[in-house]
């Protein structure tokens, strides 16, 4: 198999569009495998372990273009790389408005602009974020890898100027039914959110539009805003907002478990709640009682959203149940058709809060799980690339995203990851989410669709049987067809459960039965 | 700060009026925004100066 490389010096181009080239490049005939990155360190440690070595790939820094190519014609790679440039033009845009190249000729051409929102590399978003915050603008703050000091520093400004810094690694916010990032098309009512949690965030908005209620505003506060260093600058900042709105009648707050400090400064707070309140921290195995609580605490995201929809119209809620002895029969059926030696679940996900909520039902059940990212009390990958025992695998986090688009966006680690589980014969069980919405990939169950169907034949090559249970994040209203998502997955023989907590739910029953 | 008898902050607006929004980055995050139609600007960010961070630093503090 030959091999063919570019470098482009200072040329930038966002993960996005790269991925885009990149499987344009991947289409043409005689080329195996394309892939067009920045020369982030992660992204040549990636080159590296996909057998792509040279020394210009080494010598390549975070602004340059690497372009890397396979197949079994060196006349075709070269072909390819000599004419690179025409690769690298974009489709014109869709856009109205004229694109500009500062903050400042944005402000300029938008002069009523009161929010700016920042998707670029991390080591450059500061800075930005800082300029915006100067003219008087909220952010919201998409990119990642941000220094914890940059973001003390920028929402203690903002904090000082009646601003909010949503995020950095903020994946999601709705602000009066206009979705930023990746958030779903929800209908507008009367229940405010905060969250840390971007994955988060968008299921408990999808539960709350599929139980016949709404969001007012859905606001995002970065995954970091409730550890002690930040101590809930973004949070508190939102808490006050959204009491003093008027559209907003019952608030939601979603998080992972607080830092210690935080927390008990976030309780005293969440007990002067000018509003009826429900908190769900994700993972956190008991609520300190400081007193006399004003607000409820929810366990996980499916029981916030009822809880709210219940505080916000007085009605008891009852979202689709799927008939429990009906997926006692399925479990049966699919246990039945497993090999002997079939015991484990891996978990391969897209949205992190999904991987966490999962981790904390198995962790209540008694299950231990392996994670890169893992919940207190759960072990952590010795190598995040290779799954052992029963895993649960965030792909959405940093350490699968420098330098390339998130899960959400690009399947390609995510379909790689699924036929690794699948080449494994102890593999019982896979528990997927996709996740629609705005910015997401036009068909998230179609990315996946053929890694899924070969998983599944590798099981049945072998004598066995995959169980492979799924849930779909999103809405009706959203620019991907819900049904049509859903109907994929099951032609497939997909188990696919209304809530990512019910999927982990019938994921953990036919484990512990394999226990048996 | 945004009680009753003082001043509208600049969050307190967003939420009212809703967003519109200076979009740095990835362009479909634009176009996604004016789909929903919502006021939108684009900006087609580069690094600076290149890509060479020290010079961008202090380019940043002299401008």
């Amino acid at each position: 198999m030959e091999r063919g490389y570019a470098i482009r010096k200072n040329r930038y181009f966002d993960s996005v569009f790269l991925m885009q080239v990149a499987q344009r490049l991947g289409e043409q005939p005689g080329i195996e495998q394309a892939l067009a990155l920045m020369g982030t360190e992660e992204n040549k440690r990636l080159l590296l372990t996909m057998g792509f070595e040279a020394p210009e790939v080494a010598t390549a820094g975070p602004n340059d273009l690497i372009v890397a190519l396979k197949g079994s014609d060196a006349s075709k790679l070269q072909e390819i790389l000599k004419d690179l440039d025409v690769w690298l033009v974009r489709k014109p845009s869709r856009l109205s408005q004229a694109i500009t190249h500062t903050l400042d000729q944005g402000l300029e051409a938008l002069p009523q602009a009161n929010l700016v929102s920042i998707s670029i590399p991390g080591q450059y978003a500061a800075r930005e974020a800082r300029r915006a915050l100067e003219r008087g603008l909220n952010v919201f703050f998409f990119s990642s890898n941000v220094a914890m000091e940059d973001e003390l520093a920028l929402k203690q400004y903002a904090w000082k100027h009646g601003l909010i810094v949503m995020g950095p690694d903020c994946g999601t916010a709705i602000i009066s039914g206009i979705g930023l990032g990746f958030a779903n098309a929800v209908r507008r009512g009367p229940i405010g959110v905060i969250g840390s949690m971007g994955t988060g965030l968008q299921e408990f908005t999808c539960l709350v539009h599929k139980a016949g209620s709404g969001i007012s505003h859905a606001i995002g506060t970065g995954s970091r805003d409730l550890s002690d260093e930040i101590s809930g600058l973004s949070t508190l900042t939102a808490l006050e907002a959204l009491e003093a709105d008027p559209q907003t009648a019952v608030i939601a707050l979603l998080s992972k478990p607080p830092g210690e400090k935080t927390l008990h400064k976030l309780l005293k707070r969440l007990n002067q709640s000018k509003k009826p309140l429900v908190a769900c921290f994700l993972g956190i195995r008991e609520y300190p009682r400081p007193g006399e609580d004003r607000f409820v605490t929810a366990r996980t995201l499916d029981e916030a959203a009822t809880l709210a929809v219940q505080l916000a119209t007085g009605e008891p809620v009852s979202f689709a149940a799927v008939d429990p002895q009906r997926l006692q029969l399925l479990i049966a059926e699919q246990r039945a058709a497993m090999a002997p030696e079939q015991r484990y679940l891996r978990g391969i996900f897209a949205g992190g809060t999904f991987c966490y909520e999962a981790q904390q039902l198995m962790r209540d059940a008694g299950l231990m799980v392996f994670s890169n990212a893992p919940l207190e009390g759960m072990c952590a990958l010795s190598d995040p690339w290779r799954s052992q025992a029963h895993t649960l695998v965030d792909m959405g986090a940093e350490m699968f995203t420098q330098g390339r688009p998130h899960p959400m966006i690009d399947a390609s680690l995510r379909r790689q990851r699924i036929l690794a589980e699948a080449e494994d014969p102890e593999v019982a069980v896979l528990l997927l989410d996709f996740i629609l919405g705005y910015n997401a990939s036009p068909s998230p169950v179609g990315d996946l669709l053929e890694a899924i169907r070969q998983a599944k034949l590798r099981a049945r090559q072998r004598g066995g049987f995959l169980s492979i249970v799924a849930s779909v994040c999103g809405t009706e209203e959203d620019p991907q067809d819900l049904d049509e998502q859903i109907k994929l997955l099951e032609e497939l023989g997909v188990v696919v459960l209304p809530s990512n907590a019910q999927a982990a739910l019938f994921a953990r029953t036919l484990v512990l039965e394999l226990l048996q | 700060m945004s009680e009753q008898g003082k001043a509208k902050t600049a969050l307190d607006t967003l939420l009212q009026d809703g967003p519109t929004v200076i979009n740095l980055g990835l362009q479909e995050f634009a176009e996604a925004l004016q789909d929903q139609g919502a006021g939108v600007i684009h900006v087609d960010w580069r690094p600076p100066a290149g890509g060479d961070e020290e010079l961008a630093e202090l380019l940043g503090k002299l401008l």
